[in-house]
This record gives structure tokens, C-alpha cells and sequence, in this order.
């Protein structure tokens, strides 16, 4: 009796979690590609190939390479900080790092619009550069601020992801390794790295995923399609023109996109497989 | 306590990690939000009241921390049950689910925003089964709410998973021998052991609710008179339209940071205590 209660209980579960799952997660990815089909693969196809999905598209794998290059190397250099010294005020710079995973993207777009905008207070310093060296960079509306708020956005989560595995490590290693005389770049090397390296390419996906898919930072500071635009921004574009024929490629513009992330979620399982293998 | 903060490490390396650490971390993140700091206060007290109290600004806010707060406590509940499901059970298609729960957080919002408002408008199939029931969901608050779970499930799934996984069922056996009802159990010997992660989670959650921007602007149709403006589209707005007004986005801006700043260190609070509970 009490064994069989328990069976309902258990498929009741699964059969509303299992409910849930198809219809949150599962059901809108099938309706990106029934929609982005909706006017045939030709359509399809001239949606993809256009002038503005390509330009976008290399504005966002720009902005995604440099944001996972900048965070790797802070988030190696931040968890080996914090994990490997004790000094003073260590929690709050943990907290610190933390910030922008929990702020709104609009905030960081925005903190970007009031230091180096029109108005800023560093545009003056900015021009000033510029001029010193004859170049012509700008900080807001331009690639380079799609590329800065990309990388506000996605600053923390290289180093979230290595400093639970350092500080499990401990530091005996390293401290032994250093009593004999090995350089720093060494102990990292060859101590160091080997228990981190799952754990970093965990959060190289998990960064590179957020990247490419940023919308609100990238929103505020880039205004120009075509130029600083990147395929987020280009779905909204096409989405909010609301003809049937926009919306279509909107979807079919999604669809790449929608590709890429199943991408980063297949690694993700691979690398959370091959970590959790070579842990035992 | 003092003399091990002063304690010097063997280990070489802390003057070049801590100079770049806080450089890059001043310069990328805390520089930048400063500015935004700086930008709300030349508005004089009197100013930033007056349009703190504006009625669409409060009823953003209102909007925002109201269906994140929802959407968080209906995550609460699925990510608690899917965790379970997840830890405790075998079924068919139990690893592809638990290698799908993260797809919010790969899939870029902007999808995930134009693909739900077209499931859940008049020309989806959900939409118009939802319409017959009398039930709008497209462009109303129960389409925000709708596209805050869809962004914030991972995040209480992910926080619970670990701690089921590492409690012992024997407990639970034990309780049931001595005659406990299936809800006791679970009132009183498993609910304990999760809440501060379910507590992490629900934070989590909700921060990412009250901040997001991509996946809700497209569902919530962003009228004043429905109450379906977040804070983020109200941020955004000051920034985009004509008439562009730094200042106010900025005062609005201050008040959603210091919401998520206190939301921050609420969760850090509860993680630091949990970890002593299981390390004493």
C-alpha cells in the first residue's frame, strides 16, 4: 500500500517537471524554427545571407572572442588572488567582481553612455588621446562599446567558476613548490593550471553563451545597423519593422542563434562529463 | 586574528595579481558605475524625489520587483521539484533534461523575448487556447511573469541540485519507519537541509527578474496604462527617445543598483552562513 502511494507520488513528479520542462524550455525552441520556416528555405536562406545578419554576425563573434580573452585573463589572475593570499579587504573585492551578475545589462550600457559619452567626464581625456595619437576611436555608439559592454556583462564568470575548484585545492602545493624555488608562471604551469583547466573551458562557454546573446547593455551603445550591430540587435530590428516577411526573418535570424546556443550547452555537458571523470 | 591577516605568503605573484586584479576591475566596472553615481547626483534632492514619484516610475518598479517577486516564487517551487526529480529518480530523457535546464541561460534573450510573446499572443496556439479561457497573457503582467521564469528556472534548479545530491536518503528512511507522513518528511527533514541554497536560488532569481530587459520588453507591449513598463524599458527610454535625459535615467538607475547591491549581499549573508553550518 505505502510502496504503491509512493510509486504515484514519484511519476506525478517526473510527469509535472517533465510537464513543465517541454512546455518552458523545450516548446519555444521548436517554434523559433516552425516560424523562422515559416516562408519556405529560400526565404530562409536571403533572411541569413543579408548584408546586415552578416555584418552583425561578425560584430558578435568579435565581441565575444575579446570578451572571453579579457575575462580569462582577469578571472585566472582574480581567483589566483583570492585564493592563493590573505590581505585585507578580500571579501569586499569578492563581492566586488561579483557586481555585474546582478545588475541590470541596461545599468552597464548605460555607466559606459555617462564616462565616455557626449557629456561623460572622460570624454574630454578620451579626445584628448585621440588627439596625441591621431586616432579616431570612440568609446560609445561604436564597436569598441559593444565590445566593453560585452565584456562588463560577462566580467565575472571565468573567475566564478575557478575559485570554488582553488579554493578546495588549497595552496600546500604551491607553497611547496615555491619553497623550492619555482618561479610564479611555473607553480601556475604546472600546479596549478592541471586542476583548473575543466573549470576554466566551463566558464569559457558559459561566458562566450552570454556574450554573444547580450541584448540590453549592447542596445544602449550601439546605434547604428549594419555597423555596430550585433545579431540580437538585429533581431530586433527586423522584429520591431512588424511586417510578416521581417518577423519571419527575425525568427530565422534566431535560429542561428538558437544553434549556437545548443552548441554551448552540448560543450557545457562534455566538459561537466570529462571534469567530473577525471575528478575520480 | 591580526597576525594571520599579516602573514606573509610564499607563494610569489601578489603584487602583479592584486595590481591587475583591481585595475582591470576598477577601470571595466567600478569607474564606469561611478559615473553613473556621479551623473544622478546633479539632480538636487528635490529633483530626484519629484521624479522618483512620478506615477509611471513607480509603477515600474512596482511592475518589475512585483512579477520578479512572483516569478521567483513559482521557480521556487518547479526548480525544487525538478531538482528532485533530477537527483532522486530515473526516466526516459532524464539526461537530456538535465543537460537543457540551462538553455536560459545560453539562449539570448532577445529570442527567447520576440519567441514567447508569439507563442502566448492571439497568433500562437497557446495564446489562443489561454484567449478561450478568457485568459490574456501576451502584452499583461502575466506575460512578464511568464518570461522571468523562463530566465530565472536554472538559477534555483542549479542551487538546489548539489545539496540533494550530497543528503543522504537514510534520514528520510528512518522517519518514514518511524511512521512519518510523506509531507513531514519533507517539512521537516529535507526542506531544512535546502533552504539556504532555495533561499540563494530565489535570489538569484529574482535579481535577474527585477534587472531583465531582453526577454520581457517584446512580451510585456511596455504600455503606461496597463502597467506593463519595467524598469529597465523606463531606463532605456531616457536614453533612446528624443528627448534624452541622462540625469533621470541615472537617478532610476541609482535605485535599481542599490536593489540589487542589497540583494547581492543578502545572498553572500545566507552562503556565508551555510557554509559555516556544514564546515563546523
Amino acid at each position: 500500500m505505502e510502496e504503491r502511494s509512493s510509486k504515484i507520488a514519484k511519476w506525478c513528479l517526473i510527469g509535472i517537471s517533465v510537464a513543465f520542462f517541454l512546455l518552458m524550455l523545450i516548446v519555444p525552441l521548436f517554434e523559433v524554427l516552425y516560424r523562422a520556416l515559416a516562408d519556405g528555405l529560400e526565404a530562409y536562406g536571403t533572411a541569413l545571407g543579408a548584408k546586415t545578419t552578416l555584418s552583425a554576425l561578425k560584430v558578435t563573434l568579435l565581441a565575444t572572442v575579446i570578451a572571453v580573452v579579457v575575462n580569462t585573463v582577469f578571472g585566472l589572475i582574480a581567483s589566483w588572488l583570492v585564493t592563493k593570499f590573505d590581505f585585507r579587504g578580500k571579501n569586499v573585492l569578492s563581492t566586488l567582481i561579483d557586481i555585474p551578475f546582478s545588475i541590470s545589462p541596461v545599468i552597464a550600457g548605460l555607466a559606459y553612455i555617462m564616462t565616455f559619452g557626449r557629456t561623460g567626464w572622460a570624454k574630454p581625456l578620451l579626445d584628448g588621446i585621440n588627439e596625441a595619437l591621431g586616432t579616431d576611436i570612440a568609446l560609445v555608439f561604436s564597436v569598441p562599446a559593444v565590445v566593453l559592454a560585452t565584456i562588463f556583462v560577462t566580467f565575472p564568470f571565468i573567475s566564478r567558476e575557478i575559485i570554488p575548484l582553488l579554493y578546495a585545492q588549497g595552496r600546500d602545493e604551491e607553497e611547496a613548490a615555491a619553497m623550492m624555488g619555482a618561479s610564479g608562471f611555473t607553480i601556475f604551469r604546472k600546479i596549478t593550471f592541471p586542476h583548473i583547466r575543466w573549470g576554466l573551458l566551463y566558464g569559457v562557454i558559459l561566458c562566450a553563451a552570454r556574450a554573444f546573446g547580450e541584448f540590453g547593455a549592447v542596445y544602449a551603445v550601439s546605434k547604428a545597423r549594419g555597423k555596430t550591430f550585433t545579431l540580437p540587435l538585429e533581431i530586433d530590428a527586423l522584429y520591431m519593422a512588424g511586417s510578416a516577411d521581417s518577423i519571419t526573418q527575425a525568427f530565422a535570424v534566431s535560429s542561428l542563434l538558437v544553434g549556437m546556443a545548443l552548441i554551448m550547452l552540448i560543450l557545457k555537458n562534455i566538459v561537466e562529463y570529462r571534469g567530473k571523470r577525471d575528478d575520480l | 586574528m591580526k597576525q594571520a591577516k599579516r602573514k606573509k605568503s610564499i607563494i610569489p605573484g601578489f603584487g602583479m595579481s592584486m595590481g591587475v586584479t583591481v585595475a582591470m576591475l576598477s577601470l571595466l566596472i567600478l569607474i564606469p558605475l561611478a559615473s553613473v553615481l556621479a551623473y544622478s547626483f546633479r539632480l538636487s534632492g528635490k529633483e530626484f524625489a519629484e521624479l522618483l514619484t512620478r506615477p509611471n516610475v513607480v509603477q515600474s518598479f512596482v511592475t518589475s520587483i512585483g512579477c520578479a517577486f512572483v516569478a521567483a516564487v513559482i521557480n521556487s517551487i518547479f526548480g525544487v521539484m525538478l531538482a528532485w526529480v533530477l537527483v532522486r529518480y530515473e526516466f526516459p530523457g532524464k539526461r537530456l533534461m538535465d543537460g537543457m535546464i540551462e538553455l536560459p541561460f545560453a539562449l539570448p534573450t532577445a529570442v527567447a523575448g520576440i519567441t514567447l510573446t508569439k507563442m502566448y499572443s492571439d497568433s500562437g496556439v497557446l495564446g489562443r487556447a489561454f484567449e478561450k479561457m478568457g485568459i490574456e497573457i501576451a502584452y499583461t503582467r502575466t506575460g512578464i511573469i511568464i518570461a522571468m521564469i523562463f530566465v530565472g528556472i536554472p538559477f534555483v534548479v542549479r542551487a538546489i541540485q548539489p545539496v540533494l545530491e550530497t543528503l543522504s536518503p537514510s534520514y528520510e528512511e528512518a522517519a518514514y519507519m518511524l511512521g512519518a507522513s510523506r509531507v513531514n518528511v519533507f517539512w521537516k527533514i529535507i526542506f531544512p537541509e535546502i533552504r539556504p541554497a532555495l533561499f540563494t536560488g530565489f535570489g538569484l532569481a529574482l535579481a535577474r527578474g527585477i534587472g531583465e530587459y531582453g526577454s520581457v520588453i517584446y512580451i510585456s507591449g511596455n504600455s503606461e496604462k496597463n502597467g506593463t513598463q519595467v524598469v529597465s524599458y523606463v531606463i532605456m527610454q531616457k536614453l533612446n527617445s528624443g528627448n534624452v535625459d541622462y540625469e533621470g535615467a541615472a537617478a532610476i538607475a541609482l535605485v535599481l543598483l542599490i536593489i540589487s547591491f542589497s540583494m547581492l549581499f543578502f545572498i553572500n549573508i545566507i552562503q556565508h552562513i551555510a557554509s559555516r553550518r556544514t564546515n563546523a
